[in-house]
């Protein structure tokens, strides 16, 4: 019985690090990207080169908010992912019409 | 609280638990007692633009008062009746359906219903608060920020009010379905009224922020001098009809889907078929859904949107015109060769497929964007959507009510006067729609108060009118039986139709207020019908016997309501006088103080214990 519970801690122990691990790399590198914004915006670049470098880093950095800070990767969240999914295609859609035939 | 507690309560204690109740039941009853409410207000102001119509220059009522009785009209029929009775239906049905004893959030539950009923008050109040809403129900700008006195300004906010319980409804059926279902009810046994609350939710979900936002900035517009919609200082006018019809058109599926689930009940019950093509109808039902999203501006066809954009919007709509047909014919298969009964909830589930393919037939004319320039603002738009919002959703509400009566009042509804209000109701929607269609291509116009005479359009004129009190005298039918029912009524078994397929035709009529003594275990699709298929009498429960946990009833959310509308009537009359702002100040201090309340005080519930279950008879 105690020997179970020894493995099963242990096991659980071995998984909470491994996810330690990926929350302090994935906050590593939001730390960095953000950096990158601020260094591309200082360092005077070309707006055509500036506007989609910052914007790349937002979406990925949205991904790492999503999927690993508020735990979209794990099991039992498919649901909730295709909601988010739905609601960024909406908006997607709007705002592409609103682009295309109000604001031209 | 033992069961037998609550008998015999006198009208104070009754009242007191009606106004505290988290009960999903007893939520969805007076959300269906209210929608019904609004829906006789709705249709007496049919009745007096009907009757204005009745002949030609007529002056049965002025201009002015036609303009405010066609916006209340419409507002009030698709914000004050349709929505709410179908959000009651599933309120009260669909925890039943997968096996819940309450949806996820009770609290929420009765705060969206407050603030439902209250934002209905709050838009029926400009009645008597110097005039009503009259810039149409769907309040385009310009006319709406320039409309005079504040029958505008009631609009937006009791749609806000009502808006935002709404959206609280969708959220919480969503988080419902996702995690409350009974053990072994997959997705994909799901009955269909559980899978179209569903979709209906998601829509709900992302549908009514587009228009908070709109009437955000139409408040602002009007109350606090900005200037979104006005072109002179920089706006655009026609932001608003993108904003509204983002909203606008899932919302005509918000009603439409659950109306369909309605259906996808009563026929498998009343053939004793299992439906056909059950996955291909939760298919459909999610094309529709997303489809739904991408047509919005189909209604602004001569807005001047362009052609390529008119293409685009046309043939995403023409595509909505498949899975709805999918639909239609499992409605037909499901009949074919079953055993049928034909009762009242048949009859109305009968009258609606041909009704309603008539409705999406002018539908798909109007999608055409090159001819929708000559439908456009006719009568041919309003026998349209006539035809597929009484012809599918009332339709559908009524099957609704007729089906589920036993379940939700433990009566069943008299046959015979059901039957005379659905033919006295059917003849006379007919006899009111049909022809103007055919007015509308005479060029009738939509929303005028007079017609000339001797333009042809006298007759179809008056033809309309007689069949509007035709509709009336059926309503009245209807509401002489649920009164007679409730007096002389006999009570219900658990599963009156005997051919009952779902879990809630599985407890007793009206259902417990735990739902469920033990949680059912379900073993397929229609798992009532699976029992009895096996011989079972009951359901195979998946849990022992044990203490049920209860949500306690609460007052908060009436008070947070309160403080709402109060601090609703502040913004609407500071425009006149600042000393309105005390008001707001008030009314916003009530309702976030009721939210520091609930945020604070914990509240554990009650438990129903095991032997006052036991005590109990089945």
């Amino acid at each position: 019985m105690t020997d179970h519970t020894n493995k099963l801690n242990s096991f659980r122990r071995h998984k909470q690090k491994e996810e330690m691990k990926h929350q302090v790399i994935t906050f590593a590198l939001m730390i960095i990207f953000t950096l990158i914004a601020f260094l591309v915006v200082a360092a005077g670049m070309d707006k055509t080169y500036v506007i989609p470098v910052i914007l790349t880093l937002a979406v990925v950095q949205v991904g790492f908010q999503f999927y690993y800070f508020m735990h979209m990767k794990d099991k039992g969240h498919e649901v909730i992912a295709a909601l988010i999914y739905g609601g960024i295609w909406i908006a997607i859609i709007t705002i592409l019409t609103f682009t295309t035939i109000i604001w031209w | 609280m033992s069961i037998a507690s609550t008998q015999n309560k006198g009208f104070g204690a009754i009242l007191w638990d009606y106004l505290t109740t988290v009960d999903h039941k007893k939520i969805g009853n007076m959300y269906i007692a209210a929608g019904a409410f609004f829906f006789i207000l709705g249709g007496i102001e049919a009745l007096i633009i009907r009757i204005q119509l009745m002949a030609p220059e007529n002056d049965f009522i002025s201009a002015g008062l036609y303009n405010e009785m066609i916006t209340m009209h419409g507002t009030t029929m698709i914000f004050l009746a349709a929505t709410p009775i179908l959000v009651g239906f599933m309120n009260a049905i669909m925890p039943l359906q997968i096996g819940a004893r309450d949806v996820a959030f009770p609290f929420l539950n009765s705060l969206g219903f407050w603030l439902f009923l209250f934002g209905g008050i709050m838009l029926n109040l400009s009645w008597f608060l110097g005039g009503a809403p009259d810039a149409g129900w769907t309040a385009y700008t310009p006319l709406s920020t320039q409309s005079p006195g504040h029958g505008v300004d009631f609009y937006v906010m009791g749609l806000q009010l009502s808006g935002a319980g709404t959206l609280m409804g969708g959220i919480n059926f969503l988080v419902t379905i996702v995690t409350m279902r009974a053990p072994g009810m997959t997705y994909m046994r799901m009955p269909l009224f559980t899978w179209t609350t569903f979709v209906a939710s998601i829509l709900i979900l992302f549908a009514f922020p587009a228009l908070t936002v709109g009437l955000f900035l139409l408040m602002f517009d009007r109350m606090f001098g900005s200037a979104f919609f006005d072109v002179a200082l920089g706006g655009n006018s026609v932001i608003w009809q993108h904003l509204f019809w983002i909203f606008g058109h899932p919302e005509v599926y918000i009603l439409i889907l659950p109306a369909f689930g309605i259906f996808s009940e009563i026929f498998p019950v009343f053939a004793k078929k299992r439906l056909f093509g059950y996955s291909s109808m939760v298919f459909a039902t999610f094309m529709i859904a997303f489809l739904g999203f991408m047509v919005w501006a189909h209604h602004m066809f001569t807005v001047g949107l362009g052609p390529v954009a008119n293409a685009i919007f046309a043939v995403a709509t023409m595509a909505i015109a498949v899975p709805t047909g999918i639909k239609i014919f499992n409605w037909l298969a499901t009949m074919w060769g079953g055993s049928i009964r034909i009762n009242s909830a048949m009859l109305w589930s009968l009258a609606f497929i041909p009704s309603f393919t008539i409705g999406g037939m002018t539908g798909v004319m109007l999608a055409a964007s090159t001819a929708d320039f000559q439908y456009h603002d006719t009568y041919f738009v309003v026998a349209h959507f006539h035809y597929v919002i009484v012809g599918g959703v009332v339709f559908g509400i009524l099957a609704g009510l007729h089906y589920w009566w036993p379940k939700l009042f433990g009566k069943v509804l008299h046959e015979g006067m059901g039957k005379i209000a659905f033919w006295l109701f059917f003849i006379g929607f007919h006899l009111t729609f049909f022809i103007q269609h055919f007015l509308g291509l005479m060029g009738m116009p939509r929303r005028y108060w007079v017609f000339l005479e001797n333009q042809g359009l006298d007759t179809g004129n008056l033809v309309s009118t007689i069949g509007a009190f035709l509709m009336a005298l059926g309503s009245i039918v209807f509401v002489i039986n649920v009164v007679y029912t409730t007096m002389k009524g006999e009570k219900a078994s658990a599963d009156p139709w005997g051919t009952g397929r779902t879990l809630e035709w599985a407890i007793s009529s009206p259902a417990p207020e735990y739902n469920f003594k033990q949680l059912p275990l379900v073993r397929g699709l229609d798992p009532l019908w699976i029992e009895k298929m096996d011989g079972n009498v009951k359901m195979t429960p998946a849990e022992p016997l044990n203490d049920i946990h209860m949500p306690n009833g609460s007052i908060l959310p009436l008070i947070m309501t309160i403080g709402f509308f109060i601090a609703s009537l502040g913004f609407i009359y500071q425009v006149d006088s600042k000393a309105w702002l005390i008001v707001l100040y008030a009314g916003m201090a009530i309702a976030l103080g009721c939210m520091l309340i609930r945020s604070l005080k914990d509240d554990h519930g009650f438990h129903i214990h095991k032997e006052d279950l036991e005590r109990e008879a089945d």
